[in-house]
């Protein structure tokens, strides 16, 4: 490998938590287990009480849930479901019949709080992580170490090297951007952390980057079908995993997950979100997130200047964190899964392409034993509304005027008041805000701009096919001369350098220098594993490709910033 | 405890009415940037030719604006909206309201502007754009309804809608102006209700061509009803819901505007008609027709876009290009019809 740029940080960090890791938030959450599950359940149900205010709409609500889960359990589930799923929810349909058979107001009332509770004690209970510190600290030497032996075992040559410690994770996985506010921050206050999404591996590579950086654990949603397998479980609760199920789509579930997240935020657990919700399957940076979950920082946010928490402690602070890769081994279902969709599929299941341990480990070890670097961005820090935060933790406009976010939450200044719909339109402006911090501060490979350079421009060349057409054009037409090629791309590096100097977008270290050597670099990066090749120069020294649905994937990471004019 | 304050910001004809609305609700803050104007309003209690109430009072300070009122309703020209949103910027908090009642756009340009430089949707502000990018507030509104200043003035019954994406500010809105005479609705759609204002100028200054033309009702009829079309093509265009054009801030405005005599956009096109100049036309305003600069905005980024709005279009000529009116009107005559309505 050549010398990488000096922006890139390789150096150990100390633990930002000094009395170490029984100090940790998540510790106290996972201590206090129970008590918590109790605290989200109250909370919940207070809650759904104030969503459906009248008797009949709570009703119809525990009816819905009713409907929604026993289909569920007859269709759809997995190894993790609890057994008696099925029992469970039978007695709950049992009491609403006699309900309905009831005239006593009172015990309605009654017995209907009495299966709210049960129904969202259980979801609650379901949620709700397992956070052991000596299960997390065995964990994390476990990934760390392993990482490290198949690292070693791949780069340098024979099988001794499975023991050699000349390669560390920090040789593959750069990271940059605002370090040293991240960790500043996360003794300051709480930190929601918001990466971008387009590989499995990035929940694995988020939890080492935390790790790398002394960080303490970050609690994060992941999907509960992961927990199908025991010991892919296992490594996900002892990390500080909570269990988010995709299935589960009803009011009172969601309320429940809700009040999960906004409570152990407002306990100070640092909190990592995937916003975009799932993998960006069409490989362009999210441009829609989900607002969900990203409403309860801003709920926790609020709750906590409510109780008079003013100090920086009770500050919730976003960051945005861009992760970037030359190549992403699921690119080529992805793409078919985003063109499938995009062709009018509406009916598409999920599938869950990474359901056996044997898939996972494949999966894992094919991408440590093939030696593709990956970045990771870490952006500056925001406050609730997207307003830049200082090291302090205070908020700045955009004039560097020192701003007290406390007061987005009132109306005359002084009174801290909950209105639902203006948080909800903060989410939607949080979201924007993020958006256009992963646009900043995505970094440009040479292999994304190769890639979009010569997506483009067969997109330019044949702009009478519609899409569809395009990825089926014949084998032939799928050559660019060089020459042809290379004064694009110089256009395209141009306008990518001017907007770096702008500070509208990172660049790779590599992006610099002789263009043939750019182009050459990235050629050799984009996809690089993948059985077709997205981009290559064939015989005569003509760009080509071998997989056009791939060469749209790579080409999409680059979609939204407007370069498509310069082509 | 003393009355709650509302801050206006210009003492235009529309300022003036709107703080003798929100007079009788609250407290007044009135801030007029001219200081000799200040004096002779003080004295005579009179301005833009409206009696003030008595619980309004003038101030040529922002910050006291700021200080004093938690909800303030700018309302100056589009030219100089963001220069005031800078010099009221630094007073202004994130628990502050600001309610605009400006019909205009702004223009972010580049500097040095490039030869082959186009306009497109990304340099064009409206004016609630204007506040969130010049300050720290983000509970925007704006107010946008048939409300010529002359008959709030006279206090014959109207309405206006408050748009903002957050019900607070709608709700506030109402709260501090609504009354007997005066009705107020809401609407989400910021940009939609902000559009239907600005694009209604252009076509107001149509109808008061047709008008200095000599031509009667069915014509202005044919006008409204084809300029709503534009407006909704233009509005969708950049931005706005169609359903707000069809509202009161919509058809409500455009109707209204395109029938006055005392509207000021009326008046330009009223005043082309009768074979005056641009210039000569302007010279005669002593305030701003806000449709003069709208219609050269449109029609630069419909250029660069590629379509034709055919009413915008041809007013250019006339404005810029000194086309007769008259031939304006036989050219747009000529023009082939089309479908009736096909954007529903």
């Amino acid at each position: 490998m050549e010398p990488i740029g000096k922006d890139y940080i390789k150096k150990k960090y100390d633990q930002v938590v000094p009395g170490g890791i029984d100090e940790w938030p998540v510790v106290n959450l996972s201590k206090n287990r129970a008590e918590f599950i109790q605290e989200v359940t109250d909370e919940s149900v207070k809650r759904i009480k104030k969503l459906t205010p009248k008797r009949s709409s709570l009703i119809e609500e525990i009816e819905t849930t009713l409907f929604r889960e026993k289909l569920r359990v007859k269709r759809n589930p997995w190894a993790v479901d609890p057994p008696d799923d099925a029992e469970f929810l039978q007695s709950i349909k049992d009491r609403l019949v006699e309900i309905s058979s009831n005239t006593d107001v009172e015990e309605i009332d009654d017995t209907l709080e009495d299966i709210l509770h049960e129904i969202i004690e259980r979801y609650a209970s379901e949620i709700a992580g397992n956070f052991k510190k000596s299960r997390f600290k065995m964990a994390r030497s476990i990934v760390t170490f392993g990482f490290a032996r198949l690292l070693n075992a791949s780069r340098a040559r024979g099988f001794w090297s499975i023991f050699s410690t000349r390669y560390s994770l920090q040789d593959k996985i750069h990271i940059t951007g605002e370090v040293e506010q991240l960790r500043t921050l996360a003794k300051k206050g709480t930190i929601i952390m918001v990466p971008t999404h387009f590989s499995n591996l990035d929940s694995i590579l988020i939890g080492w980057v935390i790790s790398a950086l002394g960080l303490p654990a970050f609690i994060y949603g992941a999907g509960l079908n992961l927990f199908n397998i025991r010991i892919f479980a296992y490594f996900m609760e002892s990390l500080g995993a909570y269990k988010v199920d995709r299935r589960k789509k009803n009011l009172l579930y969601l309320e429940t997950l809700k009040s999960y997240s906004s409570l152990a935020i407002q306990k100070g657990c640092h909190s990592l979100f995937f916003p975009g919700g799932t993998r960006s399957r069409s490989g362009q940076i999210e441009k829609r997130l989900k607002l969900g979950l990203l409403s309860t920082a801003i709920e926790a946010q609020r709750v906590n200047y409510q109780k008079g928490r003013r100090d920086g402690l009770h500050k919730v602070f976003i960051v945005p964190v861009s992760l970037n890769y030359h190549f992403v081994l699921e690119a080529p279902s992805l793409i078919r899964e985003y063109l499938k969709m995009k062709g009018q599929e509406r009916y598409y299941v999920e599938n869950d392409e990474y359901s056996t341990s044997y898939k996972i480990s494949k999966f894992l070890f094919k991408f440590f034993t093939k030696g593709s670097d990956i970045s990771v961005s870490i952006g500056r820090g925001l406050d609730v509304l997207g307003n830049y935060v200082d090291t302090d933790g205070n908020s700045y406009d955009k004039s560097g005027r020192k701003i007290d976010t406390q007061e987005y939450f009132t109306k005359d200044g002084k009174i801290i008041s909950h209105d639902q719909q203006r948080e909800d339109e903060y989410t939607r402006m949080l979201s924007d805000r993020i958006v256009e911090e992963y646009h900043k501060i995505n970094k440009i490979f040479a292999s994304h701009l190769v890639a979009f350079t010569a997506f483009e421009m067969f997109q330019k060349k044949y702009n009478k096919l519609d899409l569809y057409n395009l990825l089926r054009l014949p084998e032939d037409d799928q050559i660019i001369p060089y020459a042809e090629f290379r004064l694009v791309f110089e256009k395209l590096l141009r306008r990518v350098h001017e907007m770096y100097n702008n500070g509208e977008v990172s660049v790779s270290p590599y992006l610099t220098g002789d263009p043939d050597k750019i182009i050459n670099h990235g050629l050799a990066n984009v996809g690089m594993y993948h059985a077709k090749r997205p981009l290559i120069k064939n015989k005569n020294g003509d760009i080509s490709t071998q997989d056009l649905n791939l060469l749209l994937y790579y080409h999409n990471r680059l979609v939204g910033y407007n370069l498509e004019k310069y082509v | 405890m003393s009355k709650e304050c509302v801050g206006v910001i210009g003492s235009g004809s529309f300022g003036t009415a709107v703080s003798n609305l929100l007079s009788k609700n609250s407290d007044v803050i009135l801030f007029v940037r001219n200081t000799d104007t200040i004096e002779k309003i003080k004295t005579s209690r009179v301005s833009s030719g409206q009696n003030i109430s008595p619980n309004i009072t003038l101030t040529n300070d922002l910050e006291e604006v700021a200080k004093k009122c938690n909800v303030i309703f700018p309302i100056i020209p589009s030219s100089g909206f963001r220069d005031l949103m800078r010099q009221l910027a630094p007073f202004l908090h994130p628990y502050h309201v600001l309610i605009h009642g400006t019909k205009g756009l702004d223009l972010v340009l580049p500097d040095p502007l490039p030869p082959d430089f186009k306009l497109d949707r990304s340099r064009i502000r409206t004016m609630s754009e204007v506040i969130r990018e010049e300050s720290v507030v983000v509970r925007v509104g704006c107010m946008a309804g048939p409300n010529l200043a002359k008959e709030l003035a006279l206090g014959h019954p109207a309405a206006t809608v408050i748009a903002s994406p957050f019900n607070e500010v709608i709700n506030e809105g109402k709260r501090l102006l609504k009354s007997d005479k005066f009705q107020v609705y809401g609407n989400q759609d910021l940009k939609g209700v902000e559009l239907c204002g600005v694009l209604k100028n252009i076509i107001a200054i149509a109808s008061g061509i047709i008008s200095g033309l000599g031509f009667g009702d069915n014509a202005k009829g044919l006008l409204i009803s084809r300029g709503l079309v534009e407006m909704i093509y233009l509005g969708k265009a950049l931005g706005g819901e169609i359903s707000s054009f069809i509202g009161l801030a919509g058809i409500g405005d455009l109707v209204a505007t395109a029938s006055s005599q005392t509207s000021r956009n009326y008046t330009i096109g009223f005043k082309l008609a009768e074979g005056k100049t641009m210039q000569q036309a302007l010279d005669e305003m002593d305030e701003t027709a806000e449709g003069v600069n709208t219609i050269r905005i449109i029609k630069q980024l419909a250029d660069a876009q590629g379509i034709r709005p055919l009413i915008t279009d041809t007013l250019y000529k006339i404005l810029y290009e000194d086309m007769k009116p008259q031939d304006g009107l036989n050219y747009l005559m000529k023009y082939p019809g089309n479908i009736d309505i096909d954007f529903l």
